[in-house]
């Protein structure tokens, strides 16, 4: 049967050659290299959830009258948004699962890609061939993050509201051009007005087809380049050893695409994420106590925290101090992440072959070094952004705590690479 | 079938290439044949994991027709998506012959003679007369027409202008609180807050306003601003100068506003400066007079433009 069929397909489009190196495609077998395959996944569980939830949900700021089965809010004014999304969470059949699915999976979205990332800089793998799918990659990450704020924040309820406010702060603040940008991406004052719904199609639409494109681009790239291989055996930058697309391979990835599905299915089905109905409907005179980000902006919350309250005057110019954390520093961070390959090639390595083996950590002391102090740098941005939370879990004031974290952002950091590149060129001197 | 190993001359395993193009097997280390035992078992817990995802898929529409909470068709759910996940793996790395091979990487860059030929066809086939005056006509027509289409923005928002600038409190407005009731001096205790609006703008974002009642004496406003806190109500805007929060907390004790989003503190008896936290500007201020009824009126817009700051602020 499965011969018929491929034999009606061969004779119209000459298949046979592609599909035997299709099959016979290598692809080396190592778990880090799965990280991205996870991100994959879970995409595609995005893209289902999404288009279950699109059907319910109504992306308006309208104020309309709660009525439904949540009791708690039963006559109160709401958003048409808020009201549909309360209405999946508790009329729509499977409707709270799938959201919660929805928001489980860009949570693990970004995480895989994030942990990704982070393999292919701890092994150099962004070196010549492969810079293009290293900046195809950090767009992805980029849009993945604004898409997962997106999403969180047209749902109508008070922390999207709080962060929307921010997040109209933040855009406000770029010299010269952020009030026009903040106009025409709020169409006013009001943050949570018109841009409720241009957000969503950006969530729905935009977004989502240039991930898919980019995405496609990116499995393309490697598929024409090929994976890298950690050293061993055989393994050099002319050849690459692994295993065969299929069966076994094929196979393996597909049981992991089930298997992540299964993970996000058991996080939407027993942790609660995202609770709209606790944190009640947005109102512009009140505010949300301990607000918190999802997990992938913490740092940037953390920053707008720690910077002190220090502005810039030129002349009757302003920039506020919500700038520098807000807009310049996640810029800088990213323009240099974009740079990373270049700055290796140039200033690091001093290198520009072409590498199909890869570094391991201890091989490159400066890249090892420097990632690890990048990372604890958010990290302590990350736990900076929780100081209210921690201050009350602890018993600490935010003062003291913010004080602490102040000085550890910067000191922390400096002596982590030091300790790394140590360590790094230890093991390197007994090899 | 030729099977390699590390001690295999390492010329013939670098090449990796066979007759056909196909990769070459490559043996390093463990992996054999797999043991007719093993393959037994590997079936018996293939056929386990099918058996429980397809039993969950059963249970997920029984769940659903019945109306199941989002535990029981989430857990169903997971078991089947996960009884065939498992399943595959386990099918892969029990009963298919996962063997290392290894290949030759195709070398990326073309050859010379390639890129010649086709930088040729690209160049020179069919020479065009006038080709520089056409092509600088060709960037400035797409130039024009992007500029064209990107005006189109313009219908996203009109120029920020004043709506930054004002707010809708002008003097002799009446003070009222979130339920629509006017404030008058007797309103509030030292020590308490409430939020207020412009009468007929209740919920307003920009004109949201907090006011304070504090003990007259404490006061250390500047002279330009003594007259603008009766019976020692003092007005400020709700909204946070860092970032647009509500500023929704006042300890009576120390006299500080806080914003509850990244705890910048106020200091409410001197103008509402800065004390803490990331905020470097004061909460503008609304000047206040009580009329002869002793109601709260604004005497004027805030002092400054409300809200987080930008380029043009003054």
């Amino acid at each position: 049967m499965i011969s018929r069929i491929a034999d009606w397909f061969d004779s119209r489009l000459h298949l046979a050659k592609f599909a035997r190196r299709a099959l016979n495609h290598v692809f080396p077998d190592h778990w880090s290299f799965l990280l991205g395959e996870i991100a994959l996944y879970s995409f595609v569980l995005l893209i289902a959830t999404g288009i279950f939830l699109a059907m319910f949900f109504n992306a308006s700021s309208a104020s309309v009258v709660y009525h439904g089965s949540y009791k708690a809010l039963e006559g109160v004014a709401v958003s048409a948004a808020y009201r549909s999304v309360l209405n999946i969470s508790f009329e729509v059949a499977a409707g709270l699962l799938i959201r919660q699915m929805h928001h489980w999976a860009s949570l693990v979205f970004v995480a895989a890609i994030v942990l990704h990332l982070a393999r292919i800089f701890f092994t150099a793998a962004y070196r010549r061939p492969r810079e293009i799918n290293w900046i195809i990659g950090l767009t992805l990450l980029l849009l993945a993050i604004g898409n997962g704020f997106f999403g969180y924040s047209i749902g109508g309820d008070l922390l999207s509201g709080t962060g929307l406010r921010i997040a109209y702060s933040v855009l406000l603040s770029i010299p010269v051009i952020g009030p026009w940008l903040t106009f025409i991406f709020f169409g006013g004052t009001v943050p949570t007005g018109p841009a409720i719904p241009r957000m969503y199609a950006i969530h729905v639409f935009i977004i989502p087809a240039i991930l898919t494109t980019l995405l496609t681009l990116h499995l393309g790239i490697i598929w024409r380049q090929k994976h890298t291989n950690y050293p061993g055996p055989g393994r050099t930058d002319r050849s690459i050893v692994g295993s065969r697309l299929w069966p076994s391979y094929a196979a393996k990835s597909f049981g992991l695409c089930f298997l992540v599905f299964a993970f996000i299915a058991a996080l939407g089905a027993l942790v609660q994420i995202n609770p709209v109905w606790i944190y009640g409907p947005d109102n512009p005179a009140a505010v949300l106590p301990s607000a918190q980000p999802d997990w992938y902006l913490g740092w940037m919350e953390g920053a707008l925290r720690l910077f002190p309250g220090v502005h810039l005057r030129l002349g009757n110019r302003l920039i506020p101090e919500i700038f520098f954390p807000g807009i310049l520093l996640p810029a800088l961070i990213f323009a240099f992440l974009y740079a990373y390959p270049f700055v290796d090639k140039w200033f690091v390595s001093r290198d520009d072959e072409p590498h199909n083996v890869l570094r391991l950590p201890y091989q490159q002391p400066f890249n090892t070094a420097f990632g690890c102090a990048a990372f604890v740098f958010l990290l302590a941005l990350f736990f900076a952004g929780s100081d209210d939370v921690i201050a009350v879990a602890s018993g600490g004031s935010v003062v003291a705590i913010r004080t602490i974290l102040r000085v550890l952002v910067f000191v922390a950091p400096a002596v982590t690479a030091v300790l790394v590149f140590t360590a790094c060129s230890i093991v390197r001197r007994r090899d | 079938m030729i099977i390699r190993d590390e001690s295999a001359n390492a010329n013939e395993a670098d090449a990796g290439v066979s007759e056909s193009g196909a990769p070459v097997p490559f043996r390093s280390g463990a992996s054999g044949p797999i043991q007719e035992g093993s393959q037994r078992i590997g079936t018996l817990f293939i056929l386990c994991a099918f058996s429980v995802a397809a039993a969950s898929a059963i249970g997920f529409i029984f769940a659903y027709w019945t109306g199941s909470n989002h535990v029981l068709l989430g857990g169903t759910l997971a078991l089947s998506l996960g009884g065939f996940g498992a399943g595959l793996v386990i099918w892969a790395h029990r009963l298919m012959n996962d063997e290392q091979v290894i290949e030759a990487r195709e070398m990326l860059p073309s050859s010379p003679r390639e890129r010649e030929a086709v930088s040729k066809d690209f160049v020179a086939k069919h020479q065009v007369q006038r080709r520089k005056l056409l092509m600088g006509m060709s960037a400035g027509v797409l130039g024009t027409l992007a500029a064209a289409i990107l005006s189109l923005l313009r219908s996203l928002g009109k120029p920020p202008g004043p709506a930054l600038m004002a707010t809708v409190w002008t003097r002799g407005q009446r003070l009222v609180s979130l339920e629509g009731n006017p404030v008058s001096v007797g309103t509030l205790q030292p020590g308490s807050t409430i939020s207020v609006f412009p009468e007929n703008q209740i919920g307003s974002e920009n004109a949201q306003t907090v006011l304070v009642r504090v003990n007259e004496e404490l006061l250390r406003l500047p002279k330009s601003r003594a007259n603008w806190a009766p019976s020692g109500y003092l007005a400020y805007s709700r909204v946070c100068t860092h970032a647009g929060c509500t500023v929704g907390v006042y300890e009576a004790e120390t006299c500080l506003l806080q914003c509850p989003c990244h705890q910048s503190t106020f200091d409410v008896l001197a103008a509402a400066q800065p004390t803490g936290g990331p905020a470097a500007r004061p909460l503008p201020q609304l000047p206040l007079y009580a009329d002869e009824d002793g109601n709260l009126r604004a005497g004027g817009d805030f002092s400054e433009p409300p809200g987080p700051g930008f380029w043009g602020m003054p």
